[in-house]
């Protein structure tokens, strides 16, 4: 069953397209990793579909419906941005962070339960910015867990996080879509990452060249080639650097 | 002696509507400094000051011009920053010097400087009225019903304005209401401290209160006991010398800041907070 269906999407910034007709559907309990070079149009393929850039052509449904005449699929979606911007000495706990996705429907005791997801709930009384990087980024997840969401949405969430954090957090990732059955849609440069835990892999550079199952596209040659020499050529060596 | 004090009905209204004036100011000043809008007050309380101009001049109750003039300031400023996307700063200033300059005017072309323009500027609290009471009890009691029932709403939009967005709260409507409320609590808090020192109310209680907590709840909680408390010791040390209670009020709350840098420097408190305020200000 289609939980997303991107028809057509296109968006024009000034003559510049930022997206061309980009086309795919992501299906309930895919993992998909959105891989591609910077300027590739992730970050704004997101804003679309998470309704935060409406000046676009095409058309983006959640669950069957389009997003343009109903903002309700928003409570069926967890985000994790990139680099969540909050000032660095807000007063807010851990707890009190996780808190505020809580929607009205939602029980307090979720909070512990979520933090205990990511491994964060002995530090549920830490402020926010007394954390590091990868914890901030755990606890994120853990506020875009808290509605119990049928899609995580994640936008290159491990930049300039240290490795061994990295590895805890597609940990994390790989144990909610395998055993919460929460879809994934995830963007990242690291294709390592996406190779061992996308089940689906998307390439884009503007326009969408691969849309498919993993192992179809890092196990083709050909394909690997054709993304090489793409654009993508630089990523690929700052990659193996 | 204290006892002697405290059996005066007017220091019984002086209380109540400083303590209620106290608690509304800390709440929505909590929001304002940490979206770094510290100077907000100022610039809202300095357009009141030109609607109580008005209203003087035009024989119009002034504090009822004041909420006009203030609200309307912050709704206008709130537009006008989003859609011509000018910074924080360089609107607070316009907006500071528009009100100043036209309550100059008006004044003078009122003939000058009276007792009443003074009172709004520095403060009258022991002189307010039981009407004026019971007006900023509402008042007062409103804003906090509000804050209490889209808390979260608003802790969430002031801590990121797109997550919230993404998680479908009404982040620029929030917005709007905010700045209302900070508009009403600014007129508001005229009669307490003064036009000129309303600010520091809004401010200095909330940056002494991220001394020492951790938590968003603990901070709003710490926050009121330091307003109330400079209010009442504030109220009750300026009618026993003799001294305008106003700015007694706000030296009381800047011995409290001081005093908690202090025990920080003397490394009592270990976390490392530099607050963003005291950097914008």
């Amino acid at each position: 069953m289609n939980v997303v269906e991107i028809e057509n999407l296109t968006v024009d910034y000034q003559g510049i397209l930022a997206l061309d007709k980009v086309n795919f559907s992501v299906e309930s309990k895919d993992f998909l990793g959105i891989i591609g070079p910077n300027g590739a149009g992730k970050t704004t393929l997101f804003n679309c579909m998470l309704g935060l850039l409406d000046n676009y052509q095409g058309e983006i449904r959640f669950f069957g419906t389009s997003i343009k005449k109903s903002k309700k699929y928003l409570s069926q979606i967890g985000y994790v941005p990139q680099k969540p911007v909050f000032e660095k000495n807000f007063p807010a706990t851990i707890s009190e962070v996780v808190e505020m996705g809580l929607t009205k429907n939602s029980k307090k005791d979720r909070i512990d339960e979520v933090l205990q997801k990511v491994w964060l709930h002995e530090l549920s009384h830490r402020r926010i910015g007394d954390l590091s990087g990868g914890q901030q980024q755990r606890v994120f997840i853990a506020k875009a867990l808290v509605n119990k969401p049928q899609i995580l949405i994640l936008d290159e969430p491990v930049t300039g996080i240290d490795s061994q954090s990295k590895e805890l957090f597609y940990q994390i990732l790989h144990d909610l879509n395998q055993k919460e059955n929460i879809t994934i849609i995830w963007s990242s440069h690291d294709l390592d990452a996406v190779a061992k835990l996308a089940s689906k892999v998307a390439c884009l550079n503007r326009t969408l060249f691969f849309h498919g199952i993993s192992e179809d596209f890092f196990h083709n040659e050909d394909l690997l080639k054709m993304y090489s020499e793409s654009s993508m050529q630089i990523h690929m060596h700052h990659h193996e650097d | 002696m204290v006892f002697e004090i405290l059996s005066y009905g007017f220091m019984h209204r002086a209380l109540i509507s400083g303590i209620a004036i106290a608690l509304m100011c800390s709440v929505v000043g909590l929001f304002l400094v940490l979206r770094r809008y510290s100077l907000f007050g100022d610039a809202l309380a300095h357009a009141a000051f030109g609607g109580v101009a008005a209203g003087l001049f035009l024989g119009i109750y002034p504090i009822w011009v004041a909420f006009g003039v203030s609200v309307s300031s912050a709704l206008g400023l709130t537009k006008i920053r989003q859609k011509f996307q000018i910074s924080g700063d360089a609107t607070v200033a316009i907006l500071l010097s528009s009100g100043l300059a036209m309550g100059v005017v008006l004044i003078s072309l009122a003939g000058g400087f009276t007792v009443d323009i003074f009172s709004f500027l520095f403060g009258s609290i022991l002189l307010v009225s039981l009407e004026n009471t019971i007006l900023i009890l509402g008042l007062a009691g409103s804003i906090l019903i509000v804050i209490l029932l889209l808390y979260r709403q608003l802790v969430y939009t002031t801590f990121n304005e797109e997550q919230a967005k993404v998680s479908g709260i009404p982040v620029e409507k929030l917005n709007y209401l905010l700045v209302t409320i900070a508009g009403i609590t600014v007129v508001s808090s005229m009669q307490l401290v003064g036009i000129l020192l309303i600010s520091s109310l809004i401010v200095i209680p909330n940056v002494t209160a991220m001394l020492f907590s951790r938590g968003f709840k603990q901070t709003a909680i710490l926050s009121m006991t330091f307003a109330v408390s400079s209010v009442v010791i504030g109220i009750l040390t300026s009618y026993t010398f003799n001294i305008v209670p106003g700015g007694m009020i706000v030296l009381i709350s800047i011995t409290f800041f001081s005093v908690s840098l202090g025990i920080k420097s003397a490394g009592f408190i270990k976390n490392k907070t530099i607050i963003p305020s005291i950097k914008q200000v």
